[in-house]
């Protein structure tokens, strides 16, 4: 028996909304950023399942264009993160306002 | 053997691309060599860089029109250059190259200048120029994030100043974020369709049949990780801290070339592959227009910090920009790539007066800072009243002409009630615009030191003035041009 694709599918939303939820709602910018982290491999896993659906290639180097974007994106990013940390020795995003929002 | 996989049409399509590669490469090697005080050479050779792509896209342009054709893609449908994608690229080509000419004085107010600041300029014009002539969703995402990634660290640039620092980070943070809704978005697009191509999602939405949730969601996720990048409201609220925080002549740059990227990018996302969708996202953009001038506006007016006061007046241009695209006729479309043109002219002119503000101990970014300017500097101030007459939309400079077609568009759809409330707050954006006028003509200036324009902001200055009164005044050459480059909207 094999699984049905919108197992799959549901399988990504959840994930995709539990990163959009941790983004929202953690205070840590690590985790922040391990949210949109986890939304992106939501959105591999769908490309991969419907291009597996759709006997397709492309979706699958979507995926691996995903990745690179992600890893480049974790790059810059843990980047910015420290040179924060070095400023203000601290992770909170609440701790952050020296503008106002 | 490359044969098999390009053609010689494919390597011209990327040559512009690929000369700003190298050289954003060369930028970091040559760098090197420079002394600390030579470091000017850096933005030599990224000006140079930019007249070699000026002059490749001149070539393909010749070329194009030689041939007769309206446009040509390469890359299996991958990339397409047309009227829309050569009028962009010229776009953030001017837009970057002004934004190089202040910039040198900036950085050496700042003691920061190292090369890395031009090669990551022109390492987001790579994914800008790509943003402008994809046809293909991957290429699109992979163009988004070339040119964000390297904002995001321009953003944070001066190491040391945390308001910096606090600007990459939120900037980075948010920008991920959209970019995360917007690959979710484009994931179900493909999933729906079946293609990456741009035009095969356009064919296969228009055979599904409507109504189907999965559609909604793929376009709802589509358009928000759009409007993100182009800070209309109720997604905005990353641009006035990134713009405030940024070093004042990169908020000149995001606010201009890669905020013009977002809209290629948007403009080719909502007519090319959404356009079947027109009946479902027409209503929410009205929405987000109206929200994004109402918020833009009335933000504007209490802010005390000119960047954040300009970052605020941003967003209420993009809600006019978008009426253009809600009105969606000949017209409406014309009007964003003016509105666009002139906008990058007067809003660079606008920051090419603050870079010039700015001293050692001097930040130059607080409404105070301009009192007196009049006294002190008048040919800046009349400069500045001249940029603010344009941003606020008065007949003789460019920036009425960009409303004027954006109104006009509205009236021929029979939005007029769009058109009342746009209007409407272009009397709000002169109150605050005036605000800044007061303060150069009628208060004393606090500080007496003289303002120190360098041959680059000087030429910046003279560039966007110039380009401002003559766009204003004998529209008819550029009025051509934006008409060259309407998209037309699929089917």
């Amino acid at each position: 028996m094999t699984v049905p694709i919108s197992w799959y599918l549901i399988l990504s939303a959840v994930l995709f909304v539990m990163g959009v939820a941790g983004f929202l709602f953690k205070r840590n910018i690590i985790t922040i950023f391990m949210s949109i982290e986890l939304m992106l491999n939501a959105v591999n896993l769908s490309f991969v399942a419907f291009s597996y659906v759709l006997r397709q290639l492309s979706g699958q180097v979507f995926v691996f264009f995903v990745m690179v974007v992600a890893a480049a994106e974790a790059a810059v990013g843990l980047a910015i993160i420290i040179v924060v940390f070095r400023n203000r020795e601290s992770l909170n995003v609440d701790d952050i306002e020296l503008m106002k929002f | 053997m490359f044969n098999e996989f390009f053609s010689r049409q494919d390597l011209l399509l990327i040559k512009p691309a690929v000369l700003l590669a190298l050289f954003g490469c060369g930028i970091l090697l040559t760098d090197l060599l420079h002394e600390r005080r030579h470091k000017y050479l850096n933005a030599v050779t990224a000006l140079l860089g930019l007249g070699f792509t000026g002059v490749q896209l001149a070539l393909i342009q010749r070329a194009m029109s030689a041939a007769g054709y309206s446009e040509v893609s390469g890359f299996s449908g991958g990339l397409v250059v047309d009227g829309f994608a050569l009028y962009f690229t010229w776009i953030f080509l001017i837009a970057t190259a002004i934004a190089i000419l202040f910039s040198v004085r900036y950085l050496e107010v700042e003691n920061e200048h190292h090369g890395e600041y031009y090669a990551l300029m022109l390492f987001s014009l790579v994914g800008m120029y790509f943003l402008a002539t994809a046809m293909d969703l991957i290429t699109l995402f992979i163009g988004l994030e070339t040119m964000a990634l390297s904002v995001y660290v321009l953003a944070g640039f001066l190491r040391g100043d945390r308001r910096s620092n606090e600007a990459a980070m939120k900037y980075f943070l948010l920008g991920a974020f959209s970019s995360g809704i917007l690959a979710y978005g484009f994931s179900l697009l493909y999933g729906l369709t079946g293609s990456t191509n741009l035009r095969a999602v356009a064919d296969a939405l228009v055979a599904r049949p409507s109504g189907d949730p999965v559609v909604y969601l793929a376009l709802i996720t589509t358009a928000t990780g759009l409007l993100f990048k182009v800070a209309a409201v109720p997604f905005h609220q990353w641009a006035p801290d990134a713009y405030e925080g940024a070093p004042t002549s990169i908020t000149g740059f995001m606010s201009t070339a890669p905020k013009a990227a977002a809209f290629a990018f948007l403009l080719r996302v909502f007519l090319v592959p959404l356009a079947p969708l027109r009946p479902a996202w027409e209503g929410l953009l009205v929405v987000v227009c109206v929200l994004t001038m109402v918020v833009g506006n009335l933000a504007a007016i209490s802010q005390n910090n000119t960047k954040r006061l300009f970052a605020y007046s941003s967003i209420s241009h993009v809600g006019y920009m978008l009426l253009g695209l809600v009105a969606g006729n000949e017209t409406g479309l014309k009007g964003i790539a003016v509105y666009l043109l002139v906008y990058v002219f007067m809003n660079l002119g606008i920051f090419t007066v603050l870079v010039a503000l700015r001293r050692k101990d001097i930040i130059g970014d607080e409404i105070e800072d301009l009192s007196g300017l009049f006294f002190k500097n008048p040919v800046s101030a009349v400069f500045m009243l001249i940029f603010l007459l344009s941003l606020a939309g008065i007949p003789p400079t460019a920036g009425f002409l960009g409303k004027y077609f954006i109104f006009l568009s509205l009236i021929e759809t029979r939005h007029y009630v769009l058109a009342v409330i746009a209007v409407v707050f272009v009397v709000v954006a002169l109150y605050y615009y005036f605000r800044l006028v007061v303060m150069m003509f009628m208060r004393e200036a606090t500080d007496p030191e003289r303002l120190n324009i360098s041959p680059g902001v000087a030429v910046a200055l003279a560039i966007t003035l110039a380009m401002t009164l003559v766009i204003g005044i004998y529209p008819e050459p550029f009025i051509r041009l934006a008409a060259g480059s309407v998209l037309v909207p699929f089917r």
